[in-house]
């Protein structure tokens, strides 16, 4: 896309510079000049196409298949988006075991969730990993089976803290040094039928962790999804390497989607790592009783909802259900081992860090103790649970995300620049090609929260069309979020995105626009009226 | 150290919100002018933002024109010395047509700003938001296409309003349906047409004696600037009010080709191909010099700012449409060969700078393709089929300034049903 964007521009020049020459070539437009300069025009223009290539780096283009896709497979090559490359980034593939010993479920993180819902434990009790902690009771009648969230380790209750209006934000357990597991009722995955096992996921906290588009929200309690998508690979900045995070759990992770495939009338959709860079893991390629989409390209083509996009669109009134590879991984083992294991392989990144590292711990692990004396002393850090571009910044004694699998520190950007906009001071990622610095030096870049400019009304057009690669008119759909539009919301495709696909545009936006926020304000909406 | 000492030099003189709530929004205007503000992203939502906002963006419009403006202010007094058959060869006289045409122009581009900024910062104040900063762009368009002896007073009530009613009354900055440069432009066309159309409007500080022109007589400020050559022994611009050469018509190329075909161009020995191309005839200051504005339409490109696609589409659009009046060829400026069109006129200054505004444009990329084209249709329509001023990008890119949201109304259409498929 972008080089194109060069070599049509290049070619525009050309044509209007050579309007001269063939006018002073007397008669006016004739075919033989006509010709001399069209030939030299496609010259220069290969030429001026070559060196932007070089200038480019190794980015930019149609990327081709590597060559360990095998030859038969759907490998769907996307252009738009960019990979942003910042400091921080973790270097070793070495696993270290985290020193955590509280644990939160923190009922915000779940998308829908009432603010108060139903607390099953009390301070002072002990659970043992996989024993309910609360249920939501708003969508739910009650005769209905309750949807547990559980809790993620065994240990005592210590804390439940409520937020405004006295929501409850956080079930805080203090974890055994020996951990102790509910042990799950007895189920037999060949025989059992679809409302059994079901029962058994709403009941063991596995259905927790499936999310459905649209929303984003946890599955409805009794819909049978149209298919089920997982991404086995991240584009976002500093995400964990998937492969390392499947490594020596193979065998659950094929345990989930064979339960997986018991449960939509679909198929299981794996969307693979086909960018080349490194092979990905056997535990997807090898995987069995799905169906394998491969893709290239920059960022967000990670991202599971771009690969519904292009694999089988969503559409309106349908659901697809989504996972996260350890979300899968977690799943098989509620079958294989009756048991809740909610064990996470954590990415601690960021330029703040001093060693950033992998780190194996739980759901819902505390942030301060993650990152104990491994922060950079002297910078205010802002600590993020998630990437940098959809994560959620986070206190240090908060707690991990419930679905997230990373952790990202940097700087907080709370300074004056004098002529910032003009003439910065540092080089910082941008996606524009209005600084001569970026065009040149792909990164990584030291980052901070500075919005690098104040909020505006939409001016620029174009550019989040850019940085989404689905075919949607992302401007006009964010307009008619804004004005309450239900039906070109709806006609628009707003069902097709969560917030972490429009991370991206929010993040390139020279109006510095809420775009997640306004987002999700529009999916709540819609949510509403369904 | 330095920057921390301005720093506290300016939160030392900031106005109280309440009670000067004017001064307050000038300051906070000054004060993001100096210094990018110390807001940080909120923990909910994108986390870092890339480093362009629309300052820069818009400041980039306004370098991109800055050639334009060198050789704007020359040609002024170019065309003004030339008129009179003094200083013939391009750099005679150079220090001469470089001040008479500073004398016009910065008159010209100082009202353009006060009179804009000034409404800009009262409105801010009134509504309580901060400065956006579509008029840095606005304002320095708008002395680029007006001519160069319009009257500081309709510059100053075109800019009231295009700025009030074509921007403020819709909400300010990004709301605008039409583009405010051109509806100044417009303005100043339909409610004194006298001062932007006919012979002698172009050419600047000639008038009309009886049936006779002759030069005017030079101000004030052309004295201060002699006393200034005289000690350095250089020309001077003496008395004025001199005849004009005898080969004078006043009349722009554009003119001579709805008369008499692009012969009655050819004819005239100032208008030579290069002449045109490099830009050394009549015309809106900023119009005429078609690489200086080409280089400053690819840094635009370059950059990202500008959009390629209406830029193109644009183009081709003008080309085909010049192309069917040569097969049409009913009258003698239909039978101007097609690519000659492109010398005349102040074609690619709208290309460049008018057509591409993001905010009054389509804002879908299959929208920019139509809109572009339908510009460069339209306004090769206006201008060889209208007898009366023979120009059309104005009034192209207004009207589909005005057609843009049924595009991409039309476009979103498209998107809608395909997604229910």
């Amino acid at each position: 896309m972008r080089n194109g964007r060069y070599k049509i521009q290049s070619l525009l020049a050309l044509l209007l510079l050579a309007a001269p020459a063939f006018a002073s070539a007397g008669g006016g437009f004739t075919v033989k000049n006509g010709i001399t300069i069209a030939t030299v025009a496609l010259a220069v223009f290969a030429l001026l196409g070559i060196v932007l290539q070089v200038a480019a780096g190794k980015g930019g283009g149609a990327s081709k298949k590597p060559a360990y896709v095998p030859a038969n497979a759907r490998f769907i090559s996307l252009k738009k988006g960019h990979d942003l490359s910042i400091l921080g980034a973790v270097e070793s593939e070495e696993i270290e075991e985290a020193a955590v010993h509280t644990f939160a479920v923190q009922p915000p993180d779940i998308v829908g969730m009432s603010p108060i819902p139903k607390v099953l434990v009390e301070v002072g009790d002990t659970v043992k990993a996989g024993d309910p902690l609360f249920f939501d009771k708003r969508f739910y009648r009650a005769d209905e089976p309750r949807l547990m969230y559980v809790a993620p380790v065994s240990g005592e209750i210590i804390a439940i803290n409520r937020g405004a209006k006295r929501s409850i934000v956080e079930v805080v357990i203090l974890k055994d040094k020996e951990m102790q597991y509910r042990e799950m009722p007895e189920i037999n995955l060949e025989k059992a039928s679809r409302e059994e096992l079901y029962t058994y996921l709403h009941d063991t906290g596995g259905w927790s962790l499936i999310r459905q588009r649209p929303y984003n929200t946890p599955a409805h309690i009794m819909d049978v999804p149209r298919d089920i998508f997982i991404s086995t690979f991240s584009t976002a900045p500093l995400a964990p390497d998937q492969n390392l995070l499947v490594k020596g759990r193979e065998e659950l992770f094929q345990k989930g989607l064979d339960v997986l495939a018991k449960m939509t009338d679909g198929k299981v959709y794996l969307g693979l790592d086909g960018r080349g860079k490194k092979e990905p893991s056997k535990a997807f390629t090898e995987a069995q009783g799905v169906e394998k989409t491969w893709f290239s390209g920059p960022h967000p083509c990670g991202n599971v909802g771009i690969q519904i996009h292009h694999t089988k669109r969503l559409k309106v009134h349908q659901q697809v259900w989504t996972l996260g590879v350890q979300e899968v991984i977690s799943l098989g083992a509620l079958f294989a081992e009756r048991r809740y294991k909610a064990d996470r392989i954590v990415a601690l990144t960021g330029e703040l860090l001093k060693k950033p590292r992998y780190v194996r711990t739980w759901q819902g692990a505390n942030l301060g103790e993650l990152l104990k004396d491994n922060l950079v002393e002297g910078k205010k850090a802002r600590i993020i649970s998630g990437d940098v571009l959809s994560g959620q910044g986070k206190k240090a004694e908060s707690f991990l995300g419930f679905y997230d699998e990373q952790v990202t520190v940097i700087e907080e950007g709370d300074y004056f620049e004098l002529f910032g906009w003009l003439l910065p001071s540092k080089p910082r990622p941008s996606v524009s090609h209005a600084y001569l610095r970026n065009a040149l030096k792909k990164g990584p870049y030291y980052v901070d929260t500075n919005t690098h400019g104040e909020q505006r009304a939409f001016v620029m057009t174009g550019q989040y069309e850019a940085m989404l690669p689905m075919k949607m008119l992302v401007q006009p759909l964010f307009k008619s979020i804004i004005v309450n539009d239900y039906d070109e919301m709806e006609g628009l495709g707003v069902f097709e995105l969560v917030e972490e696909d429009v991370a991206l545009c929010e993040f390139a936006c020279t109006s510095k626009q809420p775009l997640q926020k306004i987002l999700r304000r529009g999916l709540d909406m819609m949510h509403e009226q369904s | 150290m330095k920057e921390q000492k301005l720093l506290k030099f300016l939160e030392r003189i900031e106005p109280d919100k309440q009670k000067h709530p004017f001064w307050h929004t000038v300051y906070d205007g000054m004060f993001t002018f100096f210094y990018t503000p110390n807001a940080v992203t909120p923990m909910q939502g994108v986390q870092i933002r890339d480093r362009i906002d629309l300052k820069r963006t818009m400041i980039f419009v306004v370098l991109a024109l800055q050639l334009a403006y060198l050789i704007g202010t020359y040609n002024i007094g170019q065309q003004h010395f030339q008129a009179l058959g003094q200083y013939t060869g391009l750099w005679e006289g150079w220090h001469l047509k470089l001040a008479y045409g500073l004398i016009k122009l910065v008159p010209l581009f100082i009202v353009s700003y006060a009179v804009g900024l000034g409404i800009e910062f009262f409105m801010a104040s009134r509504k309580g938001h901060p400065i956006a900063e579509g008029y840095l762009v606005t304002g320095a368009l708008i002395p680029l296409i007006m001519p160069p002896d319009l009257p500081l007073w309709i510059l100053a009530l075109s800019i009231i309003f295009a700025v009030w009613i074509g921007k403020e009354a819709f909400g300010g900055t990004g709301m605008n349906v039409f583009n405010i440069a051109l509806l100044a432009r417009a303005f100043v066309f339909f409610a004194y047409p006298q001062t932007i159309s006919g012979d002698e409007v172009w050419i600047s500080g000639i008038e009309k004696v009886g049936m006779a022109y002759q030069g005017m007589d030079y101000g004030w400020i052309h004295g201060v600037f002699d006393s200034l050559f005289r000690s350095l022994g250089w020309a001077e611009f003496g008395q004025g009010g001199a005849p004009v050469a005898d080969a004078f018509t006043g009349a722009t190329p554009l003119a001579l080709a709805a008369k008499g075909g692009w012969e009655a161009v050819t004819s005239v020995p100032q208008y030579s191909l290069s002449n045109m191309w490099w830009g050394f005839i009549p015309g809106s200051i900023g119009e005429t010099s078609k690489p200086i504005i080409l280089a400053g339409a690819l840094f635009l490109l370059i950059t990202g700012i500008a959009n390629w696609r209406i830029m193109v589409s644009m183009f081709l659009g003008a080309a085909f449409m010049g192309f069917v009046f040569n097969l049409w060829g009913a009258t003698p400026f239909m039978n101007v060969p097609w690519q000659y069109q492109f010398f005349m006129g102040g074609f690619f200054f709208a290309m460049a700078f008018m057509a591409t505004d993001p905010v009054t444009a389509a804002a879908t990329n299959t929208g920019k393709w139509i809109y572009g084209f339908m510009i460069g249709m339209l306004g090769m329509f206006i201008r060889v089929v209208n007898v009366a001023y023979p120009e059309g990008w104005m009034l192209a890119i207004l009207f589909m300034n005005a057609a843009a949201p049924l595009i991409d109304h039309l476009v979103k259409r498209s998107n809608i049903n395909w997604r229910k498929q």
